[in-house]
C-alpha cells in the first residue's frame, strides 16, 4: 500500500490534479471561516460589477487629503463617450482647415483626441453641408467639455430639519481625495452580484461545497452498484451474468439525461431535494462502472488463487472480497473518481433546464449557472455571474480527471511513457 | 453475406428490445414518482377559485383528459396505440397545439445541428489525439494538457463562453435563435444566409467539447497500439513510418466507435443543453420552456425522440462497426 502511494504521487499527472483539488478543498473548508456571512444574503442589486463599494455620504464626511494629481484627464475620458469622440474625429477630419490628417490618427488614447480637438474647434470655423442640427451638437459638446475642465468641485448642502432651509455643509474642490481606509462603511464584492444581489465569491464558494457533496454522493452511489453488480455478473456468471449484461447494456445506450429528467420532472418542484437529486444521479450512471467491473472480474475468475480459494471451500462473498477485490480496487478508484466529476456535471446539466435541485436554501453551481441564464447575465455583459462558475467546474472536473489519468498511467504500464 | 445478415437482425432484434424497455421507462417513470404532474396543473388553472364544487369539477377534468382515471395496464396500452398514430398528447402550454406538432418544427433543428457537429468533432478529436501519440515530445505535452482541459469545460460553459465572447463582447454572430427575428421561414438567400450565421455558434461550441474528450481517448488508444508487437516487427522490417501509421489508425479507431456509441447518449445531452444556451429552435429549448411551464406531455415527448434517435444512432454505428471491423464477419462465419 504504502509502495503503491509512493508510486502513485510520482506520477507528475496525478500529483496536478491532486494539488488543484487540493487547493479548491482547503479553498472551501477555509473561506467560510474568514467570511462568516450567510453566502444567499442578498447585500448588493442586479449584476453589479467586481470592486470595492464605498459609502458617499462617508466619503463627504471622511477626514480630506489634497493630492497634487492630474484628475481632469481621467474624469474627462470618462464623461466623453465613445460617440463624442467620433464625433471629434469626424470634425477634425471633415471641418477642420488647419490639422494634419496624421495627427487625428496619431491620437489613439481618448485623451489625445479631446486634446487635438479642444485645440482646433472654432465655433466660427463653415461647416459645409451640416445641418443646424449638427453644429449645435458641437457647440453642446464644447461646452459640457469646457465645464468639466473648469469645474471647480462641489458644495455639499443639507436640508435644516427645523427650517427647511438648504445649509452648506461642506465644499469639495477637484483634488480632495479621502482613504478608502477612513470610510466605514464599504462593501468589497471581488467577483461582483449575482442576479439576486448576492456576493458572488461567497457564493460560489459555497455552491461548490454543496456541488462536490453532490458528486461524492452521486459517485459512492454509482459505484456501489455498480461495483456490486459487476462484482456479481463478472464473478457468479451464469444466468445472473446475462441479465445483468443486457440491463446494463441497454442503460448504456439509453441517454442517462434523458432518464434524469423523466425522474427529476416526475418529482416535481417541491420534492427535489439537492441529496435526492445525488442519488438519483448515482442511480442513473452506474452502467458503466459495472460494464467494466464485470470485465476485469472475468478476466480474474479463473486465476489460481481463486481456484484455491474455491477448493479450500471459502464462501463466495469472502472469494470475493479478499481474491477479487482488492485486484480491481485499483480501477474501482479511477471510476469512483470519475463518477464523481461526472455527478458534479449531471447535476449543473440538469439544473440548466431547471430541474435541478428546488431550493432556497443553499446553492449549487449548476443553480448559479440557471440564475445567470434566466436573468440573461451574458446579455447585460455581467460575466462575473457565470464565468467563474464554468472555470470552478472545469477546474473540479479537470483535476479529477488528471488524478485519473495519473492513476491509469501507474496502475497500466503500457500507457506509460 | 450470411454472416452479416445474422449480425445485423441480432442488432436490430437487441435494439427493438431496448427501445421497447425505453418507451415502458418513458411512460412509467414520471408515473411512478410520487409527485403528481395533474395536480400541478390543477392547481394553476384553479388559482383564484373559491367554490369548491368548481375546484373538484376541474381536478376530476384534468384527471379524465390524462387518462389517469383508468388502470396503470388500460393507460399504457392507451399510450402504445396512441404512440403507433403518433400521437403524443396534447401540450398544457401552446393548447390546442399536438405534442408531435411541436415536436416535428424542432427536430429537423436538432438533427441538422447535432449530427454534423458530432461527427465534425469526432473526427478533428481522433485526427488530434493520433497526431499527438505519434509526434510526441512537446507537441503533445501542450496539447494533452489542453485537450483535457476543454474536454473537462461542460458542453453548456463552453457554449456560454463562445456566446459571450462571439457574440456579444465581439458581436461576430448573432446571439440567439436559428434564423433572424424579423424573417419568415422561406427558401431565398436572405433567409439561408441568416440560418448559416446562426448556426456558426452552436456549432462550433459542440465541436470544441466533443473535440477534447475523443483527442484523449485516441491518444491513449494509439500510445496502445503503437507499443503493440505488431509495430515493432513492422519497424524491424523496414516498413515506412507512413505505413505503420496507417495501421495504427485503424486499429485504434475500432475501440473509438465503439466509444462512440457509449457516450453518444452523453454527447446528446450536452449539446442539447448548448442549443438551449443560444434559444436554438431545437429540442433542447423546447424541453427547457416545457420544464419552466411544467408542460409534461411535451416534456416526455421530447425525451421519446430523443432516445429513439439516440438508438437509431447507435444502431448505425454497430451496423458500420460490423462491416468495417474484419472480426465480426469471421465471428458469424464460425
Amino acid at each position: 500500500m504504502k509502495y503503491q502511494l509512493q508510486l502513485v504521487f510520482k506520477s507528475q499527472k496525478f500529483v496536478t490534479g491532486f494539488v488543484i483539488f487540493a487547493a479548491v478543498f482547503l479553498l472551501i473548508l477555509f473561506y467560510p471561516l474568514l467570511v462568516t456571512k450567510n453566502p444567499l444574503e442578498m447585500t448588493g442589486g442586479l449584476f453589479y460589477k467586481p470592486g470595492t463599494y464605498v459609502s458617499v455620504t462617508d466619503a463627504v464626511d471622511t477626514q480630506s487629503y489634497k493630492i497634487n494629481k492630474d484628475v481632469v484627464t481621467g474624469k474627462l475620458t470618462k464623461s466623453v463617450t465613445a460617440e463624442e469622440q467620433q464625433l471629434m474625429r469626424d470634425w477634425l477630419l471633415n471641418y477642420c482647415p488647419e490639422v494634419k490628417p496624421e495627427e487625428v490618427s496619431d491620437a489613439k488614447k481618448a485623451y489625445d483626441i479631446i486634446e487635438l480637438w479642444l485645440q482646433y474647434y472654432d465655433k466660427t470655423v463653415e461647416m459645409e453641408g451640416a445641418t443646424k442640427a449638427v453644429k449645435n451638437q458641437y457647440v453642446r459638446l464644447y461646452d459640457k467639455v469646457e465645464n468639466i475642465l473648469e469645474s471647480e468641485g462641489y458644495i455639499v448642502s443639507r436640508k435644516n430639519a427645523e427650517t427647511g432651509e438648504m445649509e452648506e455643509v461642506a465644499a469639495i474642490e477637484t483634488k480632495e481625495f479621502v482613504n478608502v481606509k477612513d470610510i466605514p462603511n464599504r462593501v468589497t464584492f471581488p467577483l461582483g452580484t449575482d442576479n439576486f444581489g448576492r456576493d458572488v465569491l461567497t457564493e460560489l464558494v459555497a455552491a461548490t461545497r454543496t456541488s462536490l457533496k453532490i458528486g461524492l454522493l452521486a459517485g459512492t452511489v454509482a459505484t456501489a452498484i455498480g461495483l456490486t453488480l459487476g462484482l456479481l455478473a463478472g464473478y457468479v456468471g451464469g444466468m445472473i451474468d446475462n441479465v445483468i449484461t443486457f440491463i446494463t447494456n441497454m442503460f448504456t445506450v439509453i441517454p442517462s439525461f434523458i432518464i434524469l429528467i423523466l425522474i427529476a420532472s416526475g418529482l416535481g418542484q417541491a420534492g427535489r431535494g439537492a441529496m435526492l437529486v445525488a442519488v438519483v444521479i448515482g442511480f442513473t450512471s452506474w452502467p458503466w462502472t459495472c460494464r467494466s467491473v464485470r470485465a476485469q472480474t472475468i478476466s480474474l475468475r479463473n486465476r489460481d488463487h481463486v481456484n484455491l480459494s474455491k477448493l479450500s471451500g471459502h464462501s463466495l462473498p469472502r472469494i470475493v472480497l479478499t481474491d477479487i477485490l482488492p485486484y480491481v480496487a485499483s480501477y474501482v478508484v479511477m471510476a469512483y473518481i470519475l463518477q464523481i466529476a461526472s455527478g458534479i456535471l449531471s447535476e449543473a446539466q440538469l439544473s440548466m433546464i431547471g430541474l435541478g435541485p428546488s431550493t432556497n436554501k443553499v446553492a449549487t453551481l449548476g443553480l448559479m449557472m440557471n440564475w445567470a441564464m434566466q436573468f440573461q447575465a451574458p446579455l447585460s455583459g455581467a460575466w462575473w455571474a457565470f464565468i467563474p462558475v464554468v472555470l470552478s467546474i472545469a477546474m473540479i472536473s479537470f483535476s479529477l480527471n488528471l488524478m485519473n489519468t495519473g492513476l491509469d498511467q501507474v496502475f497500466n504500464p503500457q500507457l506509460r511513457e | 453475406m450470411k454472416g452479416y445478415l445474422k449480425y445485423f437482425s441480432n442488432k436490430t432484434a437487441w435494439y427493438l428490445l431496448t427501445l421497447v424497455v425505453a418507451v415502458i421507462l418513458n411512460f412509467l417513470l414520471p408515473r411512478l414518482t410520487p409527485g403528481n404532474p395533474v395536480a400541478t396543473i390543477a392547481s394553476k388553472a384553479v388559482a383564484g377559485m373559491t367554490d369548491a364544487n368548481a375546484i373538484q369539477k376541474v381536478y376530476e377534468d384534468y384527471t379524465r383528459m390524462f387518462g389517469l382515471d383508468k388502470s396503470m395496464p388500460e393507460q399504457f396500452l392507451l399510450y402504445i396505440s396512441n404512440l403507433f398514430k403518433g400521437d403524443l398528447g396534447v401540450s398544457f402550454s401552446y393548447f390546442p397545439r399536438e405534442v408531435s406538432d411541436l415536436i416535428g418544427s424542432a427536430i429537423g433543428w436538432t438533427v441538422a445541428l447535432q449530427l454534423p457537429a458530432i461527427l465534425v468533432g469526432w473526427f478533428l478529436g481522433n485526427l488530434l489525439g493520433a497526431v499527438a501519440a505519434y509526434i510526441k515530445g512537446p507537441v503533445d505535452k501542450v496539447v494533452f494538457p489542453v485537450f483535457l482541459f476543454i474536454s473537462n469545460v461542460p458542453a453548456f460553459g463552453m457554449a456560454i463562453i463562445i456566446l459571450f465572447v462571439f457574440g456579444i463582447y465581439l458581436k461576430w454572430f448573432p446571439s440567439s435563435g436559428g434564423y433572424g427575428f424579423d424573417l419568415i421561414p422561406a427558401l431565398n438567400m436572405k433567409f439561408i444566409l441568416s440560418v448559416i450565421r446562426h448556426y456558426q455558434m452552436p456549432f462550433w461550441s459542440i465541436v470544441l467539447t466533443t473535440i477534447g474528450g475523443q483527442a484523449i481517448g485516441m491518444r491513449s488508444m494509439s500510445i496502445y497500439e503503437l507499443n503493440a508487437d505488431y509495430v515493432k516487427y513492422s519497424r524491424f522490417l523496414g516498413i515506412k513510418d507512413k505505413v505503420i501509421v496507417k495501421y495504427v489508425f485503424r486499429n485504434a479507431m475500432l475501440p473509438q466507435i465503439t466509444g462512440l456509441v457509449l457516450s453518444l447518449g452523453t454527447m446528446v445531452g450536452g449539446a442539447l443543453v448548448a442549443e438551449m444556451i443560444f434559444s436554438y429552435p431545437g429540442l433542447g429549448t423546447r424541453i427547457l420552456n416545457a420544464v419552466t411551464g411544467q408542460d409534461f406531455p411535451v416534456i416526455s415527448g421530447c425525451t421519446l425522440i430523443i432516445t429513439v434517435g439516440v438508438l437509431l444512432a447507435n444502431l448505425i454505428l454497430e451496423i458500420l462497426y460490423g462491416l468495417i471491423d474484419p472480426r465480426i464477419k469471421t465471428a458469424q462465419q464460425e
